[in-house]
């Protein structure tokens, strides 16, 4: 047992990472194959127009979870996201129509979103309350306060400047999907190679030893929180920009999409592993399948239901794996 | 725990039993009851105070177990979808496999219950945090209601189901004698009973209780699957109450349900907790909602009150705790 676990450490970081690499590989996997087996049963899934539309309705919801996977990777868990995207998108529409500049409108949402989320990760480093409470909280919070301050109504009229999600990049690549991809990527390069982003899995890992190491577990939440708020900012902005009116309610559900999408992306919940490479292709996965039933001639209200026994398998595949892990 | 007077306290001019979180709840539970009685004359009178009995038994049904769940160190925030879920079987049940209701209820219970177990099973053979495998089974159970009910509604139910959920026995709603009956039965257990006193132990060190050989798996495999349960009977009040069945039912539960017990003293850390605290909370929260409506604040601003009640009772029961200890 002795030798074997000796052995196992040395190896250990390589095969984490190889571990980590196939659940990658394997939603990428997913991802192809559920399109061609569709494919198959009904071409028209196929279709260009489709697939753009499925990646263009969803690439918030891959902004969204990035940030997710930081909190979530501290050990650390937000459903509070959903209505601070409804929130800061009602803000960002409302300045919009109301005359302000354009950068202003969207500068907004950002910084709003980069104020409340830093609060609540003040809250739940400093004053140590779980943040389950204080993100549940916060949810009905701004969920009751987005109905009682607008009623309800919807905002139409928006400025055509203020539409994010039809700028597309050299004719090509629409700006929903590059910011999905930028994201991503900067974020992964960020976690993997900064001290900075490495600290978040320290204090997600072992709180303890990443305190001896003289990382400021505080701070760390404060700024994952900080940062989670400026993609909820962004995802606002995609979610607000993609049609024509912003419905002033809290999307239903959101914040489970987003959670489901870190999860499924192997973003471990117990704290200390994962990638956003991950949380994004899970994003992706996701709208597809959504997508799928549809085509499939399967009713799209099952699609909650497929998204909670995704994420109940992927957390038992992951505890069990860890748990081989450790007894190997 | 409070209960022991500290050696120090015998300086203290207050006795301990004021200072409990209870007792201090319940004397801003009778101010308020001053106050907004002041504000409203239709507040304090018997008839609006049944009837907020009423309306409160739905969430108090499942605020007792979860009173439990918590003092363990644990949660369930799937509660919602049970009941959303229960909603639905017990109508399609009714209406598409011709059952007849009596035994259409028993089989929304037993599917409470069952939810309830898999939750149970899953966090104490796999190991799931709580937390995650109740976020889980928030989407799932919710989706499969919305699944099955394809989002149409089952209304029309014979007139002897609404007595449970409309009419008064003993001039008291009838739904009320449930609520207090669960009360005492789970006030008792958890305070009278090697059960509900291995509920403490598993909250204040689950290591210790394990190796004191105390059965904690099955303990809380138990209140779990009870959480389910109730779950599944606060679904059947809700519909004897509301006359129809939809999918989006029970939705937001679990912040009413746990604003009551954590702001009725329970320490979301665990360890600490008492069913009459709970009760207390889940009071102070139904006041609060009628007092507001009655005072012209629409439905959606009372849960931005609710919220911040939460978080904040949390922050003023963590902060006596530590200075507490602190001493």
């Amino acid at each position: 047992m002795t030798a074997v676990t000796l052995a196992g450490a040395e190896a250990d970081p390589r095969r984490r990472l190889k571990v980590l690499a196939s659940q990658e590989a394997l939603l990428a996997i997913a991802v192809i194959g559920l399109a061609v087996a569709v494919g198959l049963y009904n071409p028209r899934f196929l279709a260009a127009r489709n697939l753009s539309d499925v990646l263009l309705g969803n690439a918030y919801i891959a902004v969204a979870a990035v940030g997710m996977s930081m909190v979530i990777v501290s050990g650390n868990i937000d459903i509070s996201v959903g209505a601070l995207i409804g929130v800061l998108a009602t803000i960002s529409g409302t300045l919009a129509v109301n005359g302000a500049p354009i950068v202003i409108a969207w500068l907004a949402a950002l910084v709003a979103g980069v104020l409340v989320m830093a609060l609540q990760g003040v809250i739940i480093a400093y004053l140590r309350i779980p943040a389950i409470v204080v993100t549940l909280g916060m949810l009905s919070i701004l969920k009751g306060g987005l109905i009682s301050v607008t009623g309800g109504k919807w905002i139409t009229d928006l400025p055509d400047s203020f539409h994010l999600a039809d700028i597309e990049l050299s004719g090509v690549l629409p700006f929903p999907v590059f910011l999905m991809i930028l994201v991503t990527v900067l974020a992964a390069l960020w976690m993997r190679y900064s001290a900075s982003g490495r600290a978040i899995y320290a204090v997600g890992g072992n709180a303890e030893a990443a305190r001896l190491c003289g990382i400021s577990q505080p701070r760390t939440i404060v700024m994952v929180f900080a940062l989670h708020g400026l993609f909820a900012g962004a995802a606002a902005l995609l979610y607000a920009t993609q049609l024509r009116v912003i419905q002033s309610t809290v999307p239903p559900n959101l914040e489970l999409t987003i959670i489901t999408a870190s999860v499924v992306g192997g973003v471990s919940i117990l704290g200390g592993v994962g990638t956003v490479a991950g949380s994004t292709l899970a994003a992706v996965l996701i709208a597809e399948i959504a997508s799928a039933l549809v085509f499939i001639d399967v009713s799209p209200y099952w699609i909650r239901a497929v998204q909670g026994v995704l994420i109940l398998v992927t957390v038992i595949a992951d505890i069990l794996r860890r748990r081989r892990m450790a007894g190997a | 725990m409070s209960e022991i007077p500290l050696p120090h306290s015998a300086k203290r001019v207050v006795p301990w039993w004021l200072l409990r979180h209870e007792t201090m709840l319940a004397v801003i539970l009778l101010i308020a009851l001053i106050v907004l009685g002041g504000l409203n004359n239709r507040f304090l009178t018997l008839d609006n105070l049944l009837n907020q009995g009423r309306l409160t038994t739905e969430v108090g049904l499942i605020a007792l177990p979860m009173t439990f769940i918590i003092i363990t160190g644990g949660i369930d925030l799937s509660v919602g979808s049970i009941v959303g879920l229960c909603a639905i079987l017990l109508g399609y049940s009714w209406k598409n496999f011709g059952f007849p209701l009596p035994l259409a209820i028993c089989f929304s219970l037993l599917v409470g219950a069952a939810a309830g177990f898999l939750n149970g099973i899953v966090i104490t053979r796999v190991k799931v945090p709580p937390l995650i495998m109740t976020i889980a089974t928030l989407a799932l159970y919710r989706g499969l209601a919305e699944g099955i009910s394809q989002a149409r509604s089952v209304r029309g139910y014979p007139e002897w189901f609404y007595f449970i959920g409309q009419e008064n026995l003993f001039g008291v709603p009838a739904q009320l004698w449930l609520l207090l009956i669960a009360i005492v039965v789970s006030a008792i257990v958890l305070d009278r009973t090697t059960f509900g006193r291995t509920l403490y132990a598993i909250g204040n060190n689950e290591t210790a209780a394990r190796f004191s050989g105390l059965p904690v798996d099955r303990a809380k495999l138990i209140i779990y699957t009870l959480s389910g349960f109730m779950a599944g009977l606060s679904a059947c009040v809700l519909v004897s109450r509301v006359t129809t069945t939809r999918s989006d039912m029970g939705i937001g539960y679990e912040l009413d349900v746990i604003a009551a017990v954590v702001l009725g003293g329970t320490s979301i850390f665990g360890g600490v907790g008492t069913i009459w605290g709970t009760v207390v909370g889940l009071a102070m929260i139904q006041l609060l909602k009628n007092g507001l409506a009655l005072t012209g604040v629409k439905g959606d601003a009372t849960i931005v009150v609710i919220g911040t009640v939460l978080i904040l009772s949390t922050l003023v029961a963590s902060s006596l705790q530590r200075r507490r200890e602190g001493i």
